[in-house]
């Protein structure tokens, strides 16, 4: 099906010459690696930040900075993790990449609006970054931003206010280009249930991202007008309220973890069918529970703040949607589980990220009841508990859904092979150190260890000591595997059309695909995941 | 060869007009945080808000509405004219548009200097000494219309773009679809503003 007149996209030469090449590029699978780079980059900065954290809780008392530098530390750490890696990276990256082939299309809709996107993500995370080294120093809120200190905080604040404003908008306008694009670009033939799963799950993330997002950008331009010019929203002296906050900051930052979370099922979903060459188990289910997640979490943002003072009917009733959320999630893992029972597994370095993202996820599911319920949720509230939980859930859901997509797409995006072996390896390092590193959170935070705090009691010193293991040993892991790719995308074996037997339409055209996706766009006449003749899907 | 025929397909009507509705539901949530807060602060401070409202002048509100309410129908009609191919009328139409927004905008300058002549601003003396409910009421006046006036003029320039586009003949009776996105922001920003006006100015 390849022939001599479809270029490679990487290799495509456009209006446009040289780094221009890529920097006005519209084709959404070079803006897709425009995120990569970016997200990559900022990645480790925010990681390293991390680890001097870790490194300066590894004893008690002061060790390597001091606690001012600490908190601009965990506050920088959590706005670059939340707002520019982790809410648009898998959506922006491989949804860009891969949504308009897998719904067998040329490109998305509004081209030129995303690339605009790319470029508001940039400024957006810039000016976060920025925000550390202004002179009045980084700011200490934390990510969440809580009044009344974000108000009264003489550090720059308002930098990290925009630079969260920004970043939101850039999230909004790509969602609506992926639902505009699924709507009306999908290939003849391919009827919504007729779509693969990672397209379903970036359509119920697109939602909350268009819907959600602006709320977050109204609360953020509040509390910047509240220190700019006291209007008073949030200020009791002045008859404001800052529980008021704390609930509109929610209503976006909650669903906000669907926006992270879906496309990580999505991907996941995608990756064992292939594996276990079996068509997915109980598609519709997934389909409606993508669904049903997007819908119910958005009204569970309340349990954030049971200790901070609501009616207990208020309460009761956040907690209990909070247990009803879980079950569509508990739907999934079925589903996962379920795919894999029967199948001839093929455990390559993507479905061993992608098992190890059903485990970390569980236990990150499961601890959140812990803090769903009312009774427990005031026992672990605002502790090293909560930390080690959305971790579980962000980095080893999120994090790990996302190397289990690098490692499932990137023979595909970059047309060469890695060293499976070193990936596998690196693998080891990232899952060891990722449990030592966050588990031991769980205990000492039950003991009682508060989040954010720079200094604690001698009976916390041996979790605090693992966990700095912990992290050393996953930052290693991390370095290992993306040495790793960065060796394959240079020097790697070339890669074939379907090195992983994958059915999904990507697998169907040349590595790395040209620059126009398809020849001819597909006809689709059945349901995706078909793994009849395997001969028809060399 | 098929590569320069991509980009083109992209570009129908119903795309970009979809793609625009989206966009006006993420500006109504937008808004909606200001009217959830609004809210909020009424319904706690509800007499307080009919004295500060007593403030506001009905008759600048009323203008102002009346000055949108046109506007919106002279794009509508703009719109129209431009389907059925008569490209004068259509340049017209949006003219007295966007001479209605300036009006509209030119208004709300006197009004809030006239409030700005009493010191009534945020985080003015005279405000922190007023009682809580009008401070607050006082407060989302300002960041309400504020916000409002800002889409006002967004969709100024928008209509500004489409009439240079409509003079060059880059939009035309086949091709119209910026023409009908800057009607559809027009009207987003009239509706706006008839919740806005009784919320305000009508509730002394």
């Amino acid at each position: 099906m390849a022939s001599e007149t479809q270029v490679s996209y990487l290799e495509y030469q456009g209006r446009h010459k040289g780094i221009w090449s890529w920097l006005l590029s519209t084709d959404h699978k070079r803006i897709g690696l425009l995120y990569l780079y970016a997200v990559i980059v900022f990645f480790f900065i925010a990681a390293f930040l991390g680890l001097l954290m870790r490194i300066e809780l590894i004893a008690p008392g002061r060790t390597i900075m001091e606690p001012q530098t600490y908190n601009g530390l965990f506050t920088i750490h959590g706005i670059i993790m939340i707002f520019v890696i982790v809410i648009p990276g898998l959506a922006t990256i491989f949804g860009n990449f891969f949504l308009p082939i897998l719904i067998g299309a040329r490109d998305v809709a509004f081209p030129r609006l995303n690339l605009f996107s790319w470029y508001l993500y940039i400024l957006g995370a810039l000016l976060g970054v920025a925000s550390q080294f202004m002179k009045s120093g980084p700011p200490d809120t934390g990510w969440t931003f809580y009044v009344p200190y974000s108000v009264e905080s003489s550090t720059s604040v308002i930098w990290a206010l925009t630079a969260a404003f920004i970043l939101g908008f850039s999230s909004i306008l790509t969602g609506l280009n992926f639902i505009v694009t699924i709507h009306r670009m999908r290939a003849p033939g391919m009827k919504w249930m007729r779509m693969p799963l990672f397209p379903w799950a970036l359509y119920a993330t697109a939602w909350i991202q268009v819907l959600a997002t602006p709320i977050i950008g109204i609360t953020l331009m509040m509390v910047i007008a509240e220190r700019v010019l006291n209007i008073g929203f949030f200020d009791p002296a002045l008859g404001g309220d800052p529980v008021l906050f704390q609930h509109l900051f929610w209503i976006y930052s909650h669903p906000a973890v669907y926006i992270m979370i879906l496309p990580a099922m999505g991907v996941v979903t995608e990756i064992f069918p292939t594996f276990s060459q079996k068509p997915v188990f109980g598609y519709g289910a997934i389909v409606l529970s993508s669904l049903a997640i997007a819908f119910v979490g958005y009204f569970v943002w309340g349990h954030h703040m049971f200790t901070a003072g609501m009616s207990y009917s208020a309460r009761w009733f956040f907690s209990f949607l909070t247990f009803i959320v879980a079950i569509p999630s508990a739907i999934k893992v079925f589903n996962w589980i379920s795919t894999m029972y029967g199948g001839s597994i093929d455990l390559k370095p993507p479905l061993l990220y992608a098992i190890s993202f059903i485990f970390l996820f569980m236990i990150g599911g499961f601890t959140g009841l812990v803090l769903g319920s009312l009774a427990t949720n005031v026992q672990t509230h605002d502790t090293a508990f909560v930390v080690a939980h959305f971790h579980y859930i962000i980095f080893g859901g999120m994090g790990f859904a996302f190397f289990a997509a690098i490692h499932y797409w990137f023979p595909k995006m970059f047309g060469r092979m890695y060293n499976n072996k070193v990936a596998n390896i690196a693998w080891g390092f990232n899952f060891v150190g990722f449990n030592l590193l966050y588990f031991p959170l769980f205990i000492i935070g039950l003991q009682g260890m508060p989040r954010r705090a720079y200094d604690y009691l001698p009976q916390f010193h041996t979790g605090h000591f693992l966990s700095t293991i912990g992290a050393f040993i996953l930052f290693a892991g991390l370095i290992l595997m993306v040495y790793n790719l960065i060796v394959a995308a240079r020097r790697g074996v070339k890669a074939p059309a379907n090195p992983w037997h994958g059915v999904t339409l990507e697998w169907k055209i040349p590595s790395p695909p040209p620059h126009e996706n398809f020849e001819e766009i597909p006809e689709i006449t059945s349901k995706p995941y078909f793994f009849g003749k395997k001969e028809e899907t060399k | 060869m098929a590569v320069h025929q991509i980009h083109t397909e992209h570009t129908d009507s119903e795309t970009g007009k979809l793609g625009m509705w989206i966009f006006l539901f993420t500006e109504l949530f937008l808004f909606g945080g200001l009217f959830l807060v609004y809210s909020i602060f009424r319904a706690k401070y509800s007499a307080e808000f009919h004295v500060a409202a007593g403030e506001l002048n009905a008759f600048i509100g009323t203008l102002n509405t009346v000055f949108l309410l046109v506007s919106s129908m002279t794009v509508a009609m703009a719109l129209a004219a431009m389907q059925k191919g008569d490209r004068r009328l259509t340049l017209f139409l949006l003219m007295v548009t966007i001479i209605l927004a300036a009006l509209f905008i030119l208004n709300k300058y006197f009004e809030w200097s006239h409030k700005f002549e009493y010191g009534i601003y945020p985080g003015s003396p005279v405000l922190k000494n007023m009682p809580h409910g009008e401070l607050l009421f006082f407060g989302l006046y300002y960041m309400m219309t504020g916000l409002h006036a800002l889409h006002v003029l967004i969709g100024m320039v928008l209509l500004s773009i489409t009439t240079v586009r409509v003079r060059a003949r880059r939009i035309n009776s086949t091709r119209y679809l910026m023409l009908e996105n800057s009607a559809l922001y027009w009207h987003l920003v009239d509706l706006i503003w008839i919740f806005l006006f009784p919320l305000l100015y009508l509730i002394t």
